[in-house]
């Protein structure tokens, strides 16, 4: 045995293998991407940044019912609301701040009429600690914007829930 | 006025080589990281040029704008000067280094020796930075890499003795004709794996990087230094790496000589050939730092001296008896 030994260690056995081992990984395909250019596959269910959705005809889906705000656990959402001429009840502030938000994805669980979502979005960083205090005007201008994702998406995990 | 031309003309050469070497550093830099990530599966640089073959002089450029940092209690004019011997003393070695018959910038007579001293001389850049800085992790790194050096330079010194009495010349240049029939790689096998692995340690290069073992050293010598400063150290060592992959090359693998002399290898000029040797030697040297863990402190110490010295030497008697009971001994 221990004869064994000594020759694996005078031919250097095991370091030989395991160089062998690295110039075969060598022309093996690779595990990462480029990633500001091309970019992972990203699930349905991705809690990224967060959106307001409106109804079709253009109507804000949210009914401050305040659910999101008393769920989310890092208090992050603050919504005021009134009643609107047409008896409505609809929100007049609705903040998130997004550096007390934890990406939990309860806010969207809450939500009676999916107004609140969070979409696939997850490049929104900024310069200044400001502009990540996000408005119902930013919000609502992101749910404008990637309405079609979204939507795809509640779809597509609807079956799951 | 004759006198201000011969400047002129030295000038030139000089710059004629360490231009192409300071280029070659810069992707060499690029070349191990790329191995380094591909061995890992990742990409490596990819971004900055073709294939990110500019990465390096990007760094460079980072570097150079970035403030020079130097401690208030350091040795300052120590501190400023161990870079600067360092890359110096890494680059004047490649004037003895020949690219084809006569295509030397100094064709000395003791060439090997010359390049020896001058590595010997490189673990004073190290020290000195070390001791400048006037703190702890760059003082342990410096001892570290200074006992590392030296240990490993005996063995070497000893390896090149095999080769030299194979050859019975200094000259660098002469070594590469004595391997026109044979290359060294294949009498003295075990004495080039040697080579390769004390060049590895010579050049705190993984699995030898204890100087600069970032778990227990911070960066070793390096920590107190930033910006220029610490760019010039990092080519001095990238300069040592290419200079001890030239050195392997022109000792053991022939030089600029092709493997083959027939026909289609013949026309590839001699050049070519040792840059393609280095090219092979240092993309071993990545794959290394891919391939194995750190060494213990105690392990480094006992590999140089318990199994290395002893093993050359036992080889030297070994050449030496074979050569001279077959009479081969070179007569010169």
């Amino acid at each position: 045995m221990k004869i064994n030994r000594f020759i694996k260690t005078v031919l250097m056995v095991d370091f030989v293998s395991g160089l062998l081992i690295a110039i075969k990984e060598l022309f093996k395909s690779k595990k990462t991407i480029n990633y500001p250019f091309e970019k992972g596959k990203i699930s349905p269910r991705f809690r990224g940044e967060h959106a307001l959705r409106r109804y079709a005809n253009g109507e804000e889906r949210c009914i401050a019912c305040k659910l999101c705000e008393a769920v989310c656990p890092a208090q992050a959402i603050t919504i005021e609301s009134s009643q609107r001429s047409d008896g409505s009840r609809k929100t007049t502030r609705y903040d998130i701040d997004m550096m007390k938000c934890i990406y939990c994805g309860l806010c969207e669980e809450s939500c009676p009429v999916d107004a609140i979502v969070q979409g696939p979005n997850f490049e929104f960083s900024t310069e200044t600690r400001e502009e990540l205090y996000y408005t119902k005007e930013k919000l609502l201008d992101n749910g404008d914007r990637w309405e079609n994702i979204l939507a795809a998406n509640i779809k597509s995990d609807n079956p799951y829930r | 006025m004759e006198y201000l031309s011969t400047i002129f003309q030295e000038v030139y050469r000089i710059l004629f080589l360490l231009v192409p070497v300071l280029v070659s550093v810069a992707m060499i830099v690029w070349l191990d990281r790329r191995v380094w990530a591909f061995v890992q599966k990742r990409q490596g640089p990819n971004v900055v040029g073709p294939f990110g073959l500019l990465q390096s002089l990007a760094d460079a450029l980072k570097y150079i704008f970035k403030e020079i940092i130097i401690p208030a209690s350091s040795n300052k004019v120590i501190f400023v000067l161990a870079p600067i011997i360092t890359m110096t003393l890494a680059l004047i070695a490649w004037a003895v280094i020949p690219f084809g018959e006569n295509q030397v910038l100094a064709n000395i007579n003791v060439g090997i020796l010359y390049i020896f001293a001058v590595s010997s001389l490189g673990v004073y850049g190290i020290i000195m930075g070390g001791w400048a800085s006037n703190s702890k992790y760059p003082f342990l790194g410096a001892i570290r890499s200074a006992a590392q050096m030296v240990s490993y330079e005996v063995s070497i010194g000893i390896i090149i003795i095999n080769v030299l009495l194979c050859v019975g010349s200094l000259n660098l240049s002469d070594i590469v004709l004595a391997q026109q029939e044979m290359w060294f790689v294949i009498p003295l096998f075990p004495m080039f794996v040697i080579f390769f692995i004390s060049s590895l340690a010579e050049t705190n290069r993984p699995p030898f990087d204890l100087p600069e073992a970032e778990a227990e050293l911070v960066a070793g010598y390096q920590t107190e230094y930033s910006g220029m400063m610490y760019a010039m150290f990092w080519l001095g060592e990238y300069a040592n790496i290419l200079l001890m992959c030239a050195l392997g090359s022109i000792l053991f693998l022939g030089g600029w000589l092709s493997p083959i002399d027939l026909y289609p290898f013949n026309l590839v000029p001699g050049a070519a050939w040792l840059i393609f040797k280095i090219l092979f030697l240092f993309i071993l040297f990545a794959l290394v730092k891919a391939t194995v863990p750190r060494y213990r402190y105690d392990q480094l110490m006992r590999l140089g001296w318990k199994i290395f010295l002893p093993l050359s030497l036992i080889y030297v008697v070994l050449t030496a008896s074979y050569l001279f009971y077959f009479n081969l001994l070179p007569t010169t």
